[in-house]
């Protein structure tokens, strides 16, 4: 509890002094360090702190074009960072290949849109990674895909396209394509936006099962049930900024900066 | 997909009212289709009885056409010219052999259960050129050499279009990559490549490659004339075949390359495995039609020279033994042509419709 607090601290500090964040970082698996980002003139990400540690559960929140979905991309490079430092899994992200490859690797990372590859079948979504990165052999492959294609519910879908599926068995597709490549950290940019009201509990009852599991997980999310069961930490973004960051139950009871709880007003109240 | 699928139910229509409903349905669509129906039966009869009924199709000598229709003696008679050209009688069997293997491997395309069809296909594709590169021109393993002067007809109009065909695809998919590339240097000589080949018409290139290029080539470097056509079709087709594949490339949503970034999928197997397939299936259409024109357009080797079915049947039409038979070697040419680029057509509905995976971006 005292160890959130000091983070709270830091961040609402925004150039808060790194070093102190030192002694619970070297355990971190995710630690980004006064990061910025650009797009041309405009400023999108403000120097960022975030450290995260293994098995953590973060969810991520702010109004849109807060930059929170910006700001998971920079973890497994899907956008470039300009300045500060991300380190993933004891891994630098910089210009060279070699590391981000090695990085993408271990995060996967589910998208709003589902980005299923329409021209395979379920079940060689999930088996195209792990049979052409890792190099599992296909009968192994294939079968670790069938397990995780189980845990999300859906085996009975392996052979068909992605295009004969609901939204919600396309994102639980999703999902386990990602776990297919066994990463150490799961990125989740908004998983259930884009899907129909009825398929948000479906996607949601499988991530839930996945925390449960100890995945190290980051979250944006506007779903703010999920926020209170599973995570750890509620991470509120506002203009590029990390605006607060507390534990779910302070955060939603007794948020401290006014943007926060005029944001939780607005989303909690309709 | 695999699943049985029931068809709507046919709803019954007596001829009568199907006349009624599409043919006479209003004043002005009868008096179409008594216009209409008036044209096709004054000029599908005499065509019919011009081709067929009045024809000629027995005998040996020009003499025997005495009939009011065609005289197909003319094409049976010159068969083997406009076939082979003047590849030797006693070494037509090696493009005989290659005529059964093209039949044998692209046949098969076009029966859905012929089993490892795609084998067949993949051989069609590497094994058979490489086959005809050894068999036709001779020179190797004992066959003796039949100079490309001595290659024609049908024969060769098969060959510029084959090769023409295969070594454009891969060449305009690594065209229409390198265009969309991030490095400057790569992207630069891709769009000078494509826009000046682009910009030119073939008869230019076909020129260019028979005419000017040998007065800047060396002395004693010299290579033949069919080669330096073939060469020169393929890269103006590739240009073509470049920009066709990029608009595919283009139409690929942004979420399927990070979908294969966020899986540690490099640049050659994001490419290879989730970009191009799907960039190819999009482009079929496309791809078929930039064949298909230049199965047509290797007539054009006609002015430097080289005689592929066109050609052959142009010299032999005026040749003073036959009298008026312009007719029917057009008509024969024309023939071989639909054969050819409808079959092609054919087979790339049949391939969209095999891709098909329901999928709507």
């Amino acid at each position: 509890m005292g160890n959130t607090m000091t983070d709270q601290t830091q961040a609402t500090g925004s150039t808060g002094p790194v070093p102190s964040q030192k002694d619970d970082s070297s355990s971190a698996i995710i630690r980004v360090e006064s990061m910025n980002k650009w797009y041309g003139d405009f400023h999108v990400l403000k120097d960022l702190n975030l450290s995260v540690r293994q098995g953590e559960r973060i969810v991520i929140c702010g109004p849109s074009g807060s930059g929170k979905s910006t700001f998971i991309r920079c973890i497994n490079r899907l956008e470039e960072h300009q300045q500060g430092k991300i380190i993933v899994d004891n891994i630098e992200l910089t210009d060279d290949i070699r590391h981000i490859d090695t990085v993408r690797r271990e995060v996967g990372m589910v998208f709003q849109h589902f980005n299923l590859f329409p021209h395979l079948t379920v079940l060689e979504n999930c088996c195209l990674s792990p049979i052409w990165v890792r190099k599992t052999p296909r009968k192994e492959a294939e079968e670790a895909a069938m397990e995780y294609l189980e845990r999300v519910k859906i085996p009975d879908q392996a052979n068909k396209f992605p295009g004969q599926l609901s939204g919600g068995q396309q994102q639980r597709v999703a999902i386990a394509r990602a776990l297919c490549m066994k990463p150490k950290i799961m990125l989740f940019d908004e998983p259930t936006s884009a899907l129909d009201p009825e398929m948000i509990k479906e996607v949601l009852d499988v991530m839930i099962e996945l925390a449960g599991s100890g995945m190290t997980m980051l979250c944006v999310t506007h779903e703010m049930g999920f926020a209170k069961t599973v995570a750890d930490r509620v991470i509120f973004m506002d203009g590029g900024e990390i605006v607060e960051e507390a534990p779910p139950h302070e955060f939603f009871t007794n948020p401290q900066e006014p943007r926060t709880q005029k944001f939780l007003e607005q989303i909690l109240d309709h | 997909m695999a699943e049985p699928m029931l068809k709507p139910p046919k709803v019954a229509i007596s001829p009568l009212d199907w006349m009624r409903q599409n043919l006479f349905s209003s004043w002005y669509n009868s008096l179409l289709t008594i216009v209409v129906g008036y044209m096709v039966v004054t000029s599908v009869g005499p065509l019919f009885t011009w081709l067929f009924f009045e024809a000629t199709f027995l005998g040996d000598e020009p003499s025997d056409c005495v009939g009011t229709g065609a005289c197909w003696l003319f094409i049976s008679q010159r068969l083997n010219f406009f076939i082979y050209g003047f590849y030797p009688d006693e070494f037509q069997w090696r493009v005989d052999v290659m005529f059964l293997l093209l039949a044998v491997c692209f046949v098969p395309q076009f029966i859905e259960r012929f089993p490892g069809r795609k084998w067949f296909g993949l051989f069609g594709l590497t094994g058979l050129p490489v086959v005809g590169y050894f068999l036709i021109p001779g020179g190797n393993f004992g066959l003796e050499i039949v100079e490309s002067s001595k290659w024609g007809g049908l024969m060769l109009t098969l060959i510029l279009a084959y090769i023409g065909i295969i070594a454009s695809l891969p060449i305009g998919i690594l065209l229409a990559l390198g265009r969309r590339s991030e490095m400057p240097i790569i992207r630069g000589i891709c769009v000078v490549f494509i826009e000046v080949w682009r910009a030119v018409p073939l008869i230019t290139v076909l020129f260019m490659a028979s005419v000017m290029l040998p007065l800047f080539l060396p002395d004693g470097m010299n290579f033949e004339k069919l080669m330096r056509a073939l060469i020169g079709i393929t890269l103006w087709q590739s240009a073509y075949m470049a920009e066709v594949i990029r608009g595919g490339l283009q139409a690929i949503p942004r979420g399927q390359y990070e979908a294969a970034d966020a899986l540690g999928l490099g640049y050659w197997k994001k490419t290879g495995l989730i970009i191009l397939p799907q960039a190819l299936k999009m482009v079929i259409p496309g791809i078929v039609n930039t064949f298909i024109s230049l199965f047509k357009d290797t007539t054009l080797v006609l002015i430097i020279g080289l005689f592929d079915i066109l050609g052959t049947v142009q010299s032999t039409v005026t040749d003073p033994a036959w009298q008026n038979v312009a007719i029917e070697g057009y008509v024969f040419v024309a023939f071989c042509f639909w054969v050819f680029c409808f079959g092609i057509s054919r087979y790339s509905q049949n391939l969209e419709r095999k891709l098909d995976t329901g999928h709507k971006t």
